[in-house]
């Protein structure tokens, strides 16, 4: 992938993004600890300290193209454990947030499957955990996925076809789409 | 007193199939009063913090709302752990700034105070009023019973949200369990994360998140486990033969919902409080129990009738059996 950001580009986004988290990433001494404890690390093309030591260097670009950032599932071991209060899941959440807008996705599936939630909720107001997996294994091409327990959960009245949706509609969307124009919260 | 707004969030309507029917009945055993938030919508769970911070914010405020329009003065309390975050996600960051507040009733158009405190069913189970209702309802003994209680992550992280004093080791469901007589065991994975929705997006990745769980409740000598969450119940327990087929493993672990045990120890049968509703069979270790506890109070009244032949003979509440 081409450079997109260029030094300068990259060094005020990373600042920008730390502010907003209540952040000062100069604190981090890269002692690993939120890498030490991270559930997902095993999967983890950048550990969580790298992603904080990118937003040190301003290198945004290291971190847009990361698998990680999609895979971190916001458990906030790393922040709850960081013993200088850096926040890193804020700044995962962040950092991924501004990926997307930028157009970048290290973890297709990832993004896919929160697309098709926000979509439900846009058009029922409430999830709809059958049309949601449906949905998902259709759009991923991983059509037989979790299927095995479907009779099961059919059986044991776990699943129900029918629908549960919110009322006012309109209240909803109005929502989704004022807060779709913009981004972060100030 | 025992008066909550009430937020179910999508699952219990759908998987969480049994946590719905165990509160409900534990609900009505100690008269809890709940106030359903009419037309509630979806906390937005991951999908939306994922992807814009605002309609984060905005779609849980907009239940918070409703529920001071429509049960004023009453604290909110939720099943779900990602719902519980989120609510109160948007309190916090509303009650931390004024502008923000501003900013997210402008998106919702509709009056927002934060001022309902957000509790999980940990905290409405903590309240000295409502366990003090739960002992006084018990009639069956789960002793014998050796339990992993697994937190999870959203319920003690992060702490500014949660206002939890031991996010590294939380006691609060610990405290609810020893009410049933079960015995709850110290383990390592209390609050490891069980992948959430990553199980679903990335499971070659998240599975090996649940198989660990496992292998630590089971090292740590649980008979079970049990949640507080619809989503973390449902990774565990319909996961768990996956889990054993993947790795070769034979955990053997039934995973509850803390409201299931309590349902039962206050005289539930199957059918009120699910346990024959899991994916990974955790009825007949309920059982096995229950009888076993009752066997041991009849020999116990027999020896004490014996002793006293002019006592009461033993009251037998709850008798265990299909």
């Amino acid at each position: 992938m081409d450079k997109i950001l260029n030094r300068e580009e990259g060094r005020l986004l990373a600042e920008r993004i730390a502010k907003e988290a209540g952040v000062n990433v100069r604190e981090c001494y890269q002692c690993g600890k939120c890498s030490a404890g991270c559930p997902m690390a095993d999967s983890f093309d950048l550990m969580p300290r790298q992603v904080i030591h990118c937003l040190q260097l301003g290198d945004m670009e290291e971190i847009f193209k990361s698998k990680s950032i999609w895979l971190c599932a916001s458990c906030h071991t790393c922040s709850e454990r960081c013993p200088h209060e850096i926040d890193v899941a804020t700044l995962m959440e962040k950092c991924r947030i501004e990926a997307q807008a930028k157009g970048y996705c290290g973890q297709e599936d990832v993004k896919l499957f929160n697309d098709i939630f926000t979509e439900t909720i846009r058009y029922f107001g409430k999830s709809q955990e059958v049309i949601l997996e449906g949905a998902y294994n259709v759009a991923s091409g991983h059509l037989v996925q979790d299927m095995e327990n479907v009779p099961k959960m059919l059986k044991k009245g776990i699943l129900r076809p029918e629908m549960n949706t919110v009322r006012d509609k309109d209240a909803i969307k109005k929502i989704m789409e004022k807060t779709e124009e913009g981004g972060a919260v100030k | 007193m025992m008066k909550y707004s009430y937020f179910p969030g999508c699952s219990m309507d759908s998987t969480a199939v049994t946590y719905k029917k165990s509160f409900e009945y534990v609900a009505d055993k100690i008269g809890l009063e709940l106030f359903e938030i009419p037309d509630w919508n979806c906390c937005g769970s991951t999908a939306a913090h994922t992807k814009n911070e605002k309609m984060a914010l905005a779609l849980p405020a907009r239940n918070i709302a409703l529920s001071e329009e429509a049960n004023p003065g009453l604290d909110i309390v939720t099943p779900c752990a990602a719902c519980y975050s989120r609510l109160a996600y948007s309190t916090y960051a509303a009650r931390n700034s004024e502008e923000t507040r501003k900013e997210i009733e402008d998106i919702i158009e509709m009056n927002f105070k934060a001022e309902p405190e957000i509790l999980n069913f940990l905290d409405l189970f903590s309240d000295p009023e409502v366990k003090e209702k739960c002992r006084e309802k018990m009639v069956r003994s789960l002793k014998g019973l050796k339990v992993a209680c697994y937190y999870g992550c959203l319920m003690s992280r992060p702490r500014k949200i949660t206002g939890e004093e031991n996010p590294e080791n939380p006691m609060k469901m610990d405290a609810i369990i020893e009410m049933t007589g079960a015995e709850t065991i110290e383990w390592d994975f209390k609050t490891e994360c069980c992948g959430a929705s990553h199980q679903v997006d990335a499971p070659k990745e998240a599975r090996p998140l649940i198989e660990k769980i496992f292998r630590n409740a089971a090292a740590n000598g649980a008979d079970a486990i049990v949640t507080a969450c619809p989503l973390c119940n449902m990774n565990l327990d319909m996961r768990e033969e996956e889990i054993n087929k993947l790795y070769s493993k034979k955990y053997n672990i039934p995973v509850f919902q803390f409201t299931e045990l309590l349902a039962v120890a206050m005289g539930a049968g199957a059918e009120q409080s699910g346990i024959h509703k899991h994916f990974f069979p955790a009825f007949d270790r309920i059982n096995e129990v229950i009888r076993a506890n009752w066997e041991e109070e009849k020999k116990k009244a027999k020896e004490e009738a014996k002793k006293n032949p002019l006592a009461d003979g033993p009251i037998v509440v709850g008798k265990a059996g299909k």
